[in-house]
């Protein structure tokens, strides 16, 4: 069978659990392979293989980590070239899609974006995609090069099928080019200690209706052990960062459950949460366009029904 | 300072996007606009030029309609536009929409930034400026939130999952702007009277050397096979507080396993 190539994305070494998605559905088209770019690859390894990577590919070159999109391109494109794989999965994350779109142009190979399923079809590997705002399901197939998808978070649940794991170390040369951009100064996020927000399975998001007081909502979504996200409206008060907003400017998250606490609903907004499973509201407009999407709707104060909902939830689960 | 600025006519999100019975976006059945992000990019390139010198050209790829983009940003204050026009491009992909804005901007003249918005509203792929930079061989330094430049260096902030960034380019370089960067100035009644006298260049495949057969449908290197729309969801239950609405929220949780 032939290698599918992973992009793996972690954060300082730590695998996420997107990788874990993209290496459970690359089993699918062929033989996993995993390409770690950065520190700690071979700590990872492990538990890269208990997902299927019969390899691991390490690229631990300062002239790729130091730098932005273009050098993990130019990696990508040489592995391309010397594997000739099946595909090439990248998580659906602003730098995976970049890092796919210049591939793509690299290899003269189609690329389909925020995929939300993957599998071996009549024609080769295909697609499917969720597209205007959640209102349209798109089948798609790559008809040039090596299929390169970018895959959304949450698309498939992660399967454990042990394999080797094998740890290739991969000698690159960078372009002076692909150097030409480069990062100088790292501002860590404050850690939360909740899951990451494309992650989560439920996310509770806070609008212009909580008045800047995320109180509640963080309360709520704590005890449902969410992720916490915000509007644009919230974002731009600087109430909540920019990285939690949710929606065509932010984040697309498709969670199990999806609690939209003093939002409206605008088109924008939608844009990222439509596709969530279940999707909950609460807002004192009984007219406000949320309600449209909903499965469960509170008309109501959030302040006072967010925190007898999260003291319920407490309770039920001891 | 000579910028150019990537823009794109879009379908109206707030109206019924479809697509046409070739499987592409319907771009002329429905009202279209200015994709709303790229005004931030038009924005910034007039802040940057007013602040030093120079002009803004805003590109554009479209059908007939997409003079509209054009318009829209010549009347915020955009010095000149081209509108590339062409019937072999209908449903071009973005390999093809990169090369033809890449050879676009090759004939526009060297710019020192190129700008686009860091996604189109209708596709929202943010994948074009990357396809872009990469064909134009120029620094790649997309989702700015905020952007300086200084001599021949840009240097943005990027905020990320993880971490915000300060990243840093030599000019010339490609950025893309999202929507934490700026406010977009409306059309003033003088803008909009100047925008008529303003130059707009219209150019077809053939000024720009680009073969009819490396684009359009047909080259496409992904093919949409099939679509359906989604059945609308059903609908909730909607229930009023009165002094219960949160119980009953934990009891829907329940009932749903989710606790
Ligand atoms: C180019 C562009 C990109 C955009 N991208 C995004 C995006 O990515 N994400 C996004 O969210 N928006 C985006 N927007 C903005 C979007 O159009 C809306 O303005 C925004 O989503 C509104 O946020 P909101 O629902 O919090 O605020 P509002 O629309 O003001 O709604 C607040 C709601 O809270 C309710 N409320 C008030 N007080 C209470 C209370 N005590 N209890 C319960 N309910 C209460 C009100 O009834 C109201 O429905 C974008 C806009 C543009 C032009």
């Amino acid at each position: 069978m032939s290698e599918v190539l992973v992009l793996v994305d972690h954060a300082d070494g730590v695998v996420r659990k997107s990788t874990f998605e993209l290496l459970t559905l690359a089993r699918r088209l062929g033989d996993p392979s995993a390409v770690f770019v950065g520190e700690g690859g071979e700590a990872a390894a492990e538990s890269l293989a208990r997902y299927g990577a019969a390899k691991v590919y390490v690229v631990a070159d300062p002239d790729v980590t130091a730098y932005l999109v273009a050098p993990q391109a130019e990696v990508l494109a040489q592995l391309v070239e010397q594997v000739s794989p099946a595909a090439v999965l990248v998580p659906a994350s602003s730098v995976g899609k970049e890092v796919a779109a210049r591939l793509a142009v690299k290899t003269g190979s189609g690329l389909i974006t925020d995929a939300v399923d993957v599998r071996a079809g009549g024609e080769g590997v295909e697609t499917t995609q969720s597209v205007f705002a959640g209102s349209y399901t798109v089948t798609a197939t790559v008809t040039r090069g090596t299929p390169i998808i970018a895959v959304k978070p949450n698309s498939a649940t992660p399967e454990e099928a042990s394999a080797a794991g094998e740890v290739v170390p991969v000698e690159v040369s960078i372009s002076d080019a692909a150097k030409a951009a480069r990062i100088t100064d790292t501002q860590p996020k404050k850690a939360t200690g909740r899951p990451e927000l494309t992650e989560a399975a439920i996310v509770v998001s806070g609008g212009r209706g909580t008045g800047g007081d995320f109180g509640p909502v963080e309360a709520f979504a704590d005890s449902l052990g969410a992720a916490v996200g915000a509007s644009r409206a919230a974002v731009d008060a600087g109430w909540y960062p920019h990285s939690n907003q949710v929606g065509q400017t932010g984040k697309q998250v498709s969670p199990q459950l999806y609690v939209a606490a003093g939002i409206s609903g605008a088109i924008q907004h939608r844009a990222g949460m439509q596709t969530s499973k279940t999707i909950v509201a609460v807002n004192k407009d009984e007219e406000a366009p949320i309600f449209e999407l909903v499965d469960f709707g509170v008309v109501g104060d959030l302040f006072n029904v967010l925190p007898q909902a999260t003291e319920a939830v407490k309770a039920a689960k001891g | 300072m000579n910028i150019v600025v990537c823009v794109k006519y879009v379908p109206d999100a707030q109206s019924e996007r479809t697509f046409d019975s070739d499987n592409t976006t319907d771009r002329v059945g429905v009202d279209g606009l200015l994709s709303e992000i790229d005004e931030y990019a038009v924005e910034e390139a007039l802040k940057i030029v007013e602040a030093s010198d120079g002009e803004v050209t805003v590109v554009t790829m479209g059908p007939a309609q997409a003079a509209d983009a054009v318009k829209k940003a010549l009347q915020m204050g955009a010095h000149k536009g081209v509108h590339v026009s062409d019937e072999a491009l209908h449903g071009s992909d973005a390999p093809a929409t990169s090369l033809v804005l890449a050879e676009a901007i090759r004939k526009i003249g060297a710019p020192d930034l190129v700008i686009t918005g860091m996604a189109s509203t209708d596709g929202i792929m943010s994948v074009v400026p990357a396809m872009l930079a990469e064909r134009l061989g120029l620094p790649q330094v997309t989702f700015a939130s905020e952007l300086t430049v200084e001599g021949d260096t840009v240097t943005i902030r990027r905020d990320g999952d993880v971490a915000s960034e300060t990243i840093v380019a030599s000019l010339p370089a490609l950025v893309s702007v999202t929507d934490q960067i700026n406010e977009p100035r409306y059309p003033s009644f003088k803008g909009i009277m100047a925008a008529k006298k303003k130059p707009v260049e219209q150019w077809g495949l053939a000024d720009l050397g680009v073969d009819a057969g490396q684009v359009g449908l047909d080259a496409a290197w992904t093919k949409v096979t099939e679509f359906a729309k989604r059945p609308p969801r059903e609908k909730g239950t909607i229930v009023v507080d009165e002094g219960d609405g949160g119980t009953k929220l934990a009891e829907f949780l329940s009932a749903q396993k989710f606790l």
